[in-house]
C-alpha cells in the first residue's frame, strides 16, 4: 500500500490502525482517562476519612471504592501509560519503522480497552467488586463473596491480561530483533533496555496469575474447590499465586520509570550516563531478584521464621541495585550543566521520592518490623511513595521530554513547573502523615476511625494534600489546551539529545525514519568532543549517525497495512467475557467471532505490495 | 519490512520460542498447583480408584508419535515433497485427534465414575490440568489441519518451511509437557 503519503484521519483509520505511534496515542489517552477516574475515586475515599466517624461514604461503598481505586491504578491506568512509551519511544529508539508484530499491538490495545469498560460496566449494575486490589481467598470465594461482583475483577483481568501477555511477546521480539545496523545490546538507551526487561517480567510474572484467576473462576462458577480449605485446599495458595506475579507488578510498573529518567537526566545534565553498564545490570538484577521476594507481602500468614527471614533477606538484597541506580543518576547529574526544563524536574523529583519509598520499603523487609507495619496506613504510605513518587513521576517526565516528539509542539515550561510543584507538594502532603498515622496503628481499608486516637490530624492533612493533587490537573490541562491553540514547533531535537528518536521530524512520518540509520556507539547524536553549539549547526564528522533524517524517503518504503481484524478478535473475546457472567450462548457466539477474526487475521496479508 | 533481523532468528520464531517460555510458566503454576495437592484429597474418589495408566500408556505412545510424523513433515516440506508433507501433516493431526479422543473417553469414564468436575479436590486440579493441557493439543490441531489445507490447496509449499517448523515447535512442546504431566499424575500416584 502506498504509505508515503499524508496519513489518513477518521474514526475508521483509528480503529484499524496498526501504527505503532497511533496505537501509543490511543493507549495513552485512555490509560490517562483512567488514572482521572481512579484519582476521583482515591478523592471519594480521602473525603470519608477527612475526620473521624463521618458517614459520607458507607462500609460497602467504600470497600468498593479502594477495590476500584487500586485495581484500576494497576492494571488499566499504571500499565497502559508505561506501554504507551514503550509504543511511541521503542521502535524509534532502536531505528525501526515498527514493531514486530504491529497488528497483534493493535489487538493488545483492544483487548485491554475492553477488559477496563468491561471492569467499569460494574458501576451501572451496582455490582463493583469490593475485595481489594489482590482479592484474597477465601473473602473472595462465592460463599462470602456472593453476586457477580468478583467476577468482573476476574474477568477483566483476565482478558485484559491476554492483551499484556501479548504486549510483552511483541516488545520482546521487536528489541530483540529490529534494531538498527549497529544497535548492539550495550548501544541500547536505557528506556529501550528497561522495556526489554519489562516485556521479560510480564511474559514470566503473567502467567501465574491468569492460572489463579482461572482457579477463582472455576471455584465460582463451576464448584470447584482450589481455594477450600474444607476439601483439603489451601486459601493461601491464591496469595501465593497473586505475589508471586504482584511483585514483579510492581517492578514491570517502575523500571519504565526508571529507564525515562536514565535517559532524561543525561540530556538535562549534558553529560552521558554515568555507569551505563552498572545501570543496565542493576535493572536486570532488581528483575531477577524481584521473583524471588513475593513472600514479604505475607509476613503476616505465618510460613515460619526461615521462610520469612529468607525472604525478607532477599527483599533487603533488592535495595542494593536500587540503590546503584540512585548513586548513578546522582552522579551522572554531578558537575553536568543542568537545566531544569519540567521533564528534568520530574526526573529529579522521582530520585527524591522514590528514595523515601524505598527507604519505607526496607523498614518492611523484616519481617518483626513489618508485622507492626503491614496492613496499616504506613504500607500505604510506601507504596504511593514508590508508585506516584516513581511510577507517575517518571511517566510524567517521560510526557514532558516526549511530547515535543510525539505532536511536534512545545509545552509551556512555566505551566510544565507549576504542575510539576503541585504534584510534588501533593504527594508529599498526602502521603507523609500516612506514615505517622500507620505507625500509630491506623489500619488500611477501614471505612473510618474513632476519635482520640492521634489520627484526626494526620488524615485531614492527608484529604487536603487530596485536594492538592485534583488541583494540579488545572495546570496540565490548561497546558495542553493552551499547545493545542497556538504552541511553538518543536524541530527535530528540542533538547540536544544523544538518541535516535530526535533525528527524525516531530511528529515523526508513520514510517519514521526515510533512511534506516546505522548506529557506531551509544548515545549516537553526541559526539564525545563536540561541544553541543557546534552540534547544533549542522552534520558533525566522523558519527554515522546523520543529526536529521532526510525529508522524504529515497527509496519506497512498505508499511504494514490497516486491519480491522485485530479489533473484531478482541470483541470476540469481549463477547465470551460477558457471556462467562452466565450465558453459554453469548460466550460461544464469541468463541465463534474471535475463531473468524483469528482465520481472516491469519490469512489477511499483513503487508502491501508496492509501495509509493 | 520481513528483512534480516537483528539476531538472525526470523521474528515469528522468536515469538514462539518467547510465546513457550511464558507457557513454562503457565504449566508451571498448574503443575505446581497439582504437586502442592496431591494427597490432599479428602473425599472419594481418590486418583488411584480411577486413574488407567496402561489406557493413558497407549495415547501417550501415539501422542509421542504425532512428534516423529511432525519431525517428517517438516523435512519432507523443506524438499519441498509436497505428498509426503500432506501425509506426515494429517497423521500428525490425527494422532493427535485419536490422543484427544482418548481423554474425552477418559474424562467421561470419570465423570460417570463419580467424579464430576465439582466433586472434589482432586477432579478440580485433574480436569484443569489436563484440559488445559488438552486445549493446547486441540489448538495445535486445528492448526496443522489448517496447513494440511493450504498445502492440498497449493498455497503452502517449501518456501513457507518456517511456518510448518513454528508450528511443529508449539507442537513437540505440547508433547513435552505431557510428558511430564503422564509422568506426574499416572506414574507416580
Ligand atoms: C527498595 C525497594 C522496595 C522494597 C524493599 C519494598 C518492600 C515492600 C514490602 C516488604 C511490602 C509489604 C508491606 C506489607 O504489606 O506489610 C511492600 C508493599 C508494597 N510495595 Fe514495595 N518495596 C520496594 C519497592 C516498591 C516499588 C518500586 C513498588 C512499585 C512501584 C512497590 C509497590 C508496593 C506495593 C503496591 C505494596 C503494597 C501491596 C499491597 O499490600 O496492596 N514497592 N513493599
Ligand atoms: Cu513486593
Amino acid at each position: 500500500m502506498a504509505m508515503t503519503d499524508a496519513h489518513p484521519t477518521g474514526i475508521w483509520s483509528w480503529l484499524t490502525t496498526v501504527d505503532h505511534k497511533r496505537i501509543a496515542i490511543m493507549y495513552f489517552v485512555v490509560g490517562f482517562a483512567f488514572l482521572l477516574v481512579a484519582g476521583f475515586e482515591g478523592q471519594l475515599i480521602r473525603l470519608q476519612l477527612a475526620a473521624p466517624g463521618r458517614d459520607f461514604l458507607d462500609p460497602d461503598l467504600y470497600n468498593q471504592l479502594f477495590t476500584m481505586h487500586g485495581t484500576t491504578m494497576v492494571f488499566f491506568a499504571g500499565m497502559p501509560l508505561v506501554v504507551a512509551f514503550f509504543n511511541f519511544v521503542v521502535p524509534l529508539q532502536i531505528g525501526a519503522r515498527d514493531v514486530a508484530f504491529p497488528r497483534l499491538n493493535a489487538f493488545s490495545f483492544w483487548v485491554f480497552l475492553f477488559g477496563g469498560l468491561f471492569l467499569y460496566a460494574s458501576i451501572p449494575l451496582r455490582a463493583m467488586p469490593d475485595g481489594g486490589w489482590f482479592a484474597y481467598m477465601p473473602l473472595t470465594n462465592p460463599e462470602y463473596s456472593p453476586g457477580p461482583g468478583i467476577d468482573f475483577y476476574v474477568l477483566s483481568l483476565l482478558i485484559s491480561g491476554v492483551g499484556s501477555i501479548a504486549g510483552g511477546l511483541n516488545f520482546l521480539v521487536t528489541i530483540l530483533n529490529m534494531r538498527a545496523p549497529g544497535m548492539t545490546f550495550m548501544r541500547m538507551p536505557l528506556f529501550t533496555w528497561m522495556a526489554l526487561i519489562v516485556s521479560a517480567l510480564i511474559l514470566l510474572a503473567f502467567p501465574p496469575f491468569t492460572v489463579g484467576l482461572i482457579f477463582m473462576l472455576f471455584d465460582r462458577s463451576f464448584g470447584t474447590h482450589f481455594f477450600d480449605a474444607a476439601a483439603g485446599a489451601d486459601p493461601v495458595l491464591w496469595q501465593h499465586l497473586f505475589w508471586v506475579f504482584g511483585h514483579p507488578e510492581v517492578y514491570i510498573l517502575i523500571l519504565p520509570a526508571f529507564g525515562i529518567v536514565s535517559d532524561v537526566i543525561p540530556t538535562y545534565s549534558r553529560k552521558i550516563l554515568f555507569g551505563y553498564p552498572v545501570v543496565v545490570f542493576s535493572g536486570v538484577l532488581i528483575a531477577f531478584l524481584g521473583f524471588g521476594v513475593w513472600v514479604h507481602h505475607m509476613f503476616s500468614v505465618g510460613l515460619g521464621p526461615v521462610v520469612n527471614a529468607v525472604f525478607g533477606g532477599a527483599t533487603m538484597l533488592i535495595a542494593i541495585p536500587t540503590g546503584i541506580k540512585i548513586f548513578n543518576w546522582i552522579a551522572t547529574m554531578w558537575g553536568g550543566r543542568l537545566r531544569f526544563r519540567t521533564a528534568m524536574l520530574y526526573a529529579a523529583g522521582l530520585v527524591a521520592t522514590f528514595t523515601i519509598g524505598g527507604l519505607s520499603g526496607v523498614m518492611h523487609s523484616s519481617p518483626p518490623a513489618d508485622l507492626q507495619q503491614t496492613d496499616t496506613y504506613f504500607v500505604v504510605a510506601h507504596f504511593h511513595y514508590v508508585l506516584i513518587g516513581g511510577t507517575v513521576f517518571g511517566l510524567f517526565c517521560g510526557f514532558y521530554y516526549w511530547f515535543p516528539k510525539a505532536t511536534g509542539r512545545m509545552l509551556h515550561e512555566g505551566l510544565g513547573k507549576a504542575h510539576f510543584w503541585l504534584t510534588f507538594l501533593a504527594l508529599n502532603v498526602t502521603f507523609f502523615p500516612m506514615h505517622f498515622s500507620g505507625l500509630l496503628g491506623m489500619p488500611r481499608r477501614t471505612y473510618t476511625y474513632a476519635e482520640g486516637l492521634g489520627l484526626d490530624v494526620f488524615n485531614l492533612i492527608s484529604t487536603i494534600g487530596a485536594f492538592i493533587f485534583t488541583l494540579s490537573f488545572v495546570p496540565l490541562v490548561w497546558n495542553l489546551w493552551r499547545t493545542w491553540r497556538r504552541g511553538e514547533a518543536a524541530g527535530h531535537n528540542p533538547w540536544d539529545a544523544s538518541t535516535l528518536e530526535w533525528t527524525t521530524a516531530s511528529p515523526p512520518p508513520h514510517y519514521n525514519f526515510a533512511e534506516i540509520p546505522t548506529v557506531d556507539r551509544r548515545d549516537p547524536l553526541w559526539h564525545p568532543y563536540i561541544e553541543p553549539e557546534s552540534r547544533r549547526a549542522g552534520d558533525e564528522p566522523g558519527g554515522a549517525v546523520p543529526r536529521r533524517q532526510p525529508d522524504e524517503p529515497p527509496e519506497p518504503v512498505i508499511m504494514p497495512n490497516p486491519s480491522y481484524w485485530p479489533l473484531v478478535l478482541a470483541v470476540g473475546m469481549l463477547l465470551m467475557t460477558i457471556g462467562a457472567l452466565g450465558s453459554l450462548g453469548l460466550t460461544l457466539f464469541g468463541l465463534f467471532v474471535t475463531a473468524v477474526g483469528l482465520f481472516a487475521w491469519a490469512f489477511e496479508p499483513p503487508f502491501g505490495e508496492e509501495a509509493h | 519490512m520481513e528483512g534480516p533481523t537483528s539476531t538472525g532468528i526470523p521474528n515469528r520464531k522468536l515469538a514462539m520460542w518467547t510465546f513457550i517460555g511464558s507457557e513454562c510458566m503457565l504449566f508451571g503454576t498448574l503443575i505446581a498447583t497439582y504437586m502442592i495437592y496431591r494427597g490432599r484429597n479428602l473425599v472419594p474418589p481418590y486418583p488411584h480408584d480411577l486413574l488407567n495408566i496402561p489406557f493413558i500408556t497407549v495415547t501417550t505412545f501415539v501422542l509421542l508419535m504425532s512428534s516423529l510424523m511432525m519431525v517428517l513433515a517438516l523435512a519432507a516440506v523443506q524438499r519441498n515433497d509436497l505428498r509426503a508433507t500432506k501425509l506426515w501433516l494429517g497423521l500428525t493431526a490425527l494422532f493427535g485427534l485419536i490422543f484427544l479422543g482418548g481423554q474425552y473417553y477418559e474424562f467421561s469414564h470419570f465423570v460417570h465414575e463419580g467424579l464430576p468436575l465439582s466433586r472434589n479436590l482432586f477432579s478440580s486440579t485433574f480436569f484443569v490440568l489436563t484440559g488445559t493441557h488438552g486445549a493446547h493439543v486441540a489448538g495445535g490441531v486445528i492448526w496443522l489441519s489448517t496447513l494440511l489445507v493450504r498445502t492440498v490447496n497449493g498455497k503452502l509449499d517449501a518456501r513457507h518451511a518456517e511456518t510448518v517448523e513454528i508450528a511443529g515447535l508449539y507442537w513437540h512442546f505440547v508433547d513435552v509437557v505431557w510428558i511430564i504431566l503422564f509422568t506426574l499424575i499416572y506414574l507416580l500416584v
